[in-house]
């Protein structure tokens, strides 16, 4: 057997819509040598799925593909329906970014898992089980032969990804494809599955595909890393020569991105702006035929924190941490209990009638910048709204202040008669910070704002964000699971975890001299020590 | 919301869609047609010249004394006397022998004094009682083309007469029920809670209720007429949008750009209207096909069953009855069938292509 696992030549694919046809990969070519890891790196819309789909021919029926796809001494293109089967799932496995989708939710995870074996392996019975119950183990699953009979959703995330592993792993495949793998997963569990992967690679000596928009995870699992912008691989290379000697401009750019150091304090910060007080979010369970309250889900419970004027907080948690509710509650937008006191003004006793004031002086910038602008409304009434709520002005002062607004956030004038489809991420949360911002706020909540945007976007969101913070001496509260992110951004910053504060502090403290061991545990996966 | 790219890619579509396009020109042709019917079938004349003045007999009253007659009545202008008054400007010779005047005039029309009638191609409205040579219902002839039902009157004007009243019926119908049905929706699902639960357990036994007899001991009590039809349907109809209208509430009322507005300190109202309407719209539009075919089905069912409009009104559903009651008249049958289908075939169609115009997954040639 030779050493090259998988060598892809000339690789093209074009999309066949009716008349027109658009070409998403255009002239491939990488190898992946026999127990090694290539890592495809890109931002969204760069192709990486696309090729890893094509290896197997899962593409589209309208795709059409071009050029060579050698797996072990065998062509790949142009083989029969039945003779791919036998190579997938089998030769090639696939992991893909979804864990809760992947896996069928009505089936048990033995059944799940044996599907595959029976298929290539033809195993079955007792045999069978005990393969599912060994591959079980191998991916860490405690207590393996007690949760054969588990559905999906009695797992948490990390498992799901575990056992999507495990049946991937079923036929010791010569090439495993991870498709963006731990992209839906928190940072602790991240760690945990990436672990994993290295673990098995280089017992079972097989060849990973690893497909990711992550700098980070790439630098610690990849051997050799191919950069794909716009379909094409504009550079590939060992991860040692990529990271320290990155030869295109867009590499430097993507190496660049991602955030790092600090933030700059300027001045003792004397007047406060918010002050939460033992705030709870509690959600009533309920249950039997009078629905009477059984119990609470505890969404928030018990915050207290203070947030002065030009201060930025960071709330980090992993998701299901009550980061968003704690968010929506400081906005009284879901109910909660205890005080929010905002410029001395105690928010709890308001009717919301009276809390226009409020209304003018905080608001929010949501994670997907898809969500939320209202795609039937052009950007004038998009950005424009606020003012319709709060100033009574006239329709070409209106006009005035929206074009000001959106050329402070880097949009250009003649985009005001547009619809929010037609722009990108980055340019739909640029509107989205223009709708908050032309209220003139004093307080930003910002709930995960660069979350679903590709890295060099989040980097220019994030400097908008800086700039317009000094130029307003705005407040922000800036929620993320990003530790980095946090940490370069944020003044103070707040642990959470199901729905209480971990450990709270300055950020240079907090980084120096973690208390908790969850902390600690936090710094560590995502590698900022 | 109508200058949108968005709106003008699904009039492409829809263009696009020939079958639907067409069915739409073809139906708009024939509504905007049905909607001169007065013009196309009429049993006045529409235009008489009589004694160098110029009459509109049908828009206006013009007694038989006006040309010349006996009656302070409206003149009967279906009678051969009276056309000879008219065209023999008021020869009294007309009461006698008025074939014998029109005749002469006809034969030498250098002679005459240049007064005329002009009739509407189908000189029948949908209630004029014929006399025929024949017992009712004749089949088709010269004079009636589709023949004429079982109190001689000509089916060709009911259809054309049934056709709009059909139509204009469904539409005032659907209209009415969508406003009802989307506020309703809109309500229950913006707000949710207590409220939702209790509108919809009230629609439960709404929707319960036997639309049927309520109907029925209706037109026992009052006189049945148009309005009254259009509202007990509209009453019943209605629960047919809130479903889905509820559903794309309940969604999106916790999308974040609603969420959004809420932060920015937007009315309920506003948002409501402004931000969840717009894509709610979508769904309703799907939904409205089945409204509009269905109450022109259940306005031809009640007419069938003897329920619905008094039988003085052009209907499409007493037609068929008619056709049932009279097998061995079968023009009468097919005339109903034919009408029937080709007006349902032309709106589902129509809807059809409406309806994957709006879905955004659909790819069109």
């Amino acid at each position: 057997m030779s050493d090259t696992v998988l060598s892809v030549s000339n690789l093209s694919i074009s999309f066949k819509n009716n008349s027109d046809s658009k070409t998403v990969l255009i002239n491939s070519n990488f190898k992946i040598k026999r127990g090694t890891t290539l890592s495809l790196v890109g931002e969204s819309g760069s192709g990486k799925s696309i090729t890893s789909l094509a290896l197997v021919s899962l593409l589209p029926l309208n795709a059409s593909i071009v050029g060579s796809i050698n797996f072990n001494g065998e062509e790949l293109i142009g083989l029969s329906e039945i003779e791919l089967q036998k190579i997938r799932g089998n030769k090639i496995s696939f992991i893909f970014q979804e864990p809760m989708t992947s896996l069928n939710p009505l089936h048990t995870i033995e059944k799940q898992i044996g599907e595959s074996l029976s298929f290539h392996q033809n195993l079955s019975g007792i045999e069978k089980t005990q393969k599912v119950i060994e591959l079980l183990e191998k991916v860490k699953i405690p207590n393996a032969h007690t949760r054969l009979k588990d559905y999906p959703h009695q797992l948490s995330g990390g498992q799901k990804q575990r056992v999507m592993i495990a049946i991937a792993l079923a036929n010791k495949p010569d090439l495993l494809i991870a498709d963006e793998p731990t992209t839906s997963l928190d940072v602790t569990i991240e760690k945990e599955i990436i672990d994993l992967l290295m673990e098995i690679k280089s017992t079972e000596k097989m060849s990973i595909l690893f497909i990711t928009h992550n700098l980070r995870i790439v630098k610690q699992i990849s051997d050799y890393v191919c950069v794909m912008q716009n379909g094409k691989i504009i550079e590939q290379g060992s991860t040692q020569e990529i990271f320290e000697s990155p030869k295109s401009n867009y590499t430097k750019k993507l190496l660049n991105s991602s955030p790092k150091g600090f933030r700059k304090n300027n001045s003792e910060r004397i007047s406060r702006i918010l002050n939460v007080e033992n705030l709870k979010v509690w959600f009533p369970i309920k249950r039997g035929f009078l629905r009477r309250t059984k119990g609470f889900i505890k969404a928030v419970d018990q915050i207290s924190f203070d947030l002065m004027e030009e201060e930025t907080l960071g709330i980090v948690g992993e998701s299901g941490s009550g980061k968003t509710s704690l968010a929506l509650a400081i906005l009284k937008l879901i109910n909660s209990e205890g005080s929010i006191t905002f410029q001395n003004q105690n928010l709890q006793n308001l009717k919301s009638r009276n809390l226009l004031t409020f209304r003018k002086n905080a608001q929010i910038i949501f994670q997907d910048p898809y969500g939320s602008l209202s795609p039937k409304m052009n950007i004038e009434a998009i950005v424009g709204e606020g003012l319709d709520v709060h100033e009574k002005i006239s329709k070409s002062k209106r006009k005035e202040m929206i074009l000001q607004i959106l050329n402070e956030v880097g949009l250009v004038e003649d985009m005001i008669t547009r619809y929010p489809h037609e722009f990108s991420g980055g340019q739909r949360q640029r509107i989205a910070i223009a709708r908050a911002l032309i209220l003139k706020p004093k307080l930003l909540i910002l709930d995960e704002p660069t979350s679903a945007l590709d890295v060099s976007v989040q980097s220019q969101v994030i400097n908008l964000l800086k700039i317009i913070q000094n130029k307003y001496s705005l407040s922000y509260i800036f929620i993320s699971h990003d530790i980095a992110l946090i940490k370069s951004m944020c003044d103070k910053i707040i642990i959470m975890k199901d729905g209480i504060i971990v450990e709270s502090g300055e950020t240079k403290n907090l980084f120096s001299k973690p208390k908790k061991n969850y902390t600690k545990e936090l710094i560590v996966s995502s590698n900022l020590k | 919301m109508f200058d949108s790219y968005l709106s003008k890619r699904r009039f492409q579509n829809f263009k696009s869609n020939k079958r639907a396009y067409w069915s739409l020109i073809i139906f708009c042709s024939l509504f905007f047609i049905s909607l001169f019917s007065e013009i196309i079938a009429n049993e006045r004349p529409l235009l008489v010249k009589f004694q160098n003045n110029y009459y509109f007999p049908f828009i206006n009253f013009y007694s038989e004394e006006t040309f010349g007659g006996d009656f302070k009545t409206e003149a009967i202008y279906k009678d051969k006397e009276v056309q000879c008054l008219i065209i023999s400007d008021g020869n009294s010779e007309c009461w006698d022998y008025p074939k014998k005047v029109i005749n002469e005039i006809e034969s030498y029309p250098e002679n005459s004094n240049k007064s005329w009638i002009i009739w509407a191609p189908i000189p029948y409205s949908y209630n004029t009682i014929n006399d025929l040579e024949r017992a009712a219902p004749s089949p088709p002839d010269q004079k009636h083309w589709l023949g004429t039902d079982d109190t001689s009157r000509d089916v060709l004007a009911r259809i054309l007469y049934g056709f709009r009243l059909s139509v204009f019926f469904a539409i005032v119908v659907t209209l009415i029920s969508s406003i009802i049905g989307i506020a309703a929706g809109a309500i229950q699902g913006f707000f949710g809670g207590w409220i939702d639960l209790i509108f919809q357990r009230l629609i439960e036994v709404w929707g319960a209720t036997p639309s049927l007899y309520i109907i029925i001991i209706v037109a026992a009590i009052l006189q049945m007429n148009f309005w009254l039809l259009v509202l007990l349907l509209s009453l019943f109809s209605w629960t047919a949008l809130v479903g889905v209208v509820r559903a794309e509430f309940l969604r999106a009322r916790n999308f974040e750009y609603v969420r959004a507005a809420r932060a920015l300190g937007v009315s309920n109202f506003v948002i409501m209207y402004r931000h969840i309407l717009p894509n709610a719209m979508v769904a309703t539009i799907t939904m409205l096909p089945f409204i509009i075919t269905g109450s022109i089905g259940s306005l031809a069912a009640l007419d069938f069953i003897g329920y619905g409009l008094p039988s003085s009104y052009p209907s499409l559903g007493e037609l068929t009855l008619q056709a049932k009651n009279n097998l061995q008249a079968p023009w009468l049958g097919f005339s109903a069938f034919i009408t029937f289908a080709l007006m349902l075939s032309l709106l589902v169609f129509i809807f059809e292509g409406i309806r994957d115009a709006f879905d955004p997954r659909k790819i069109f040639k």
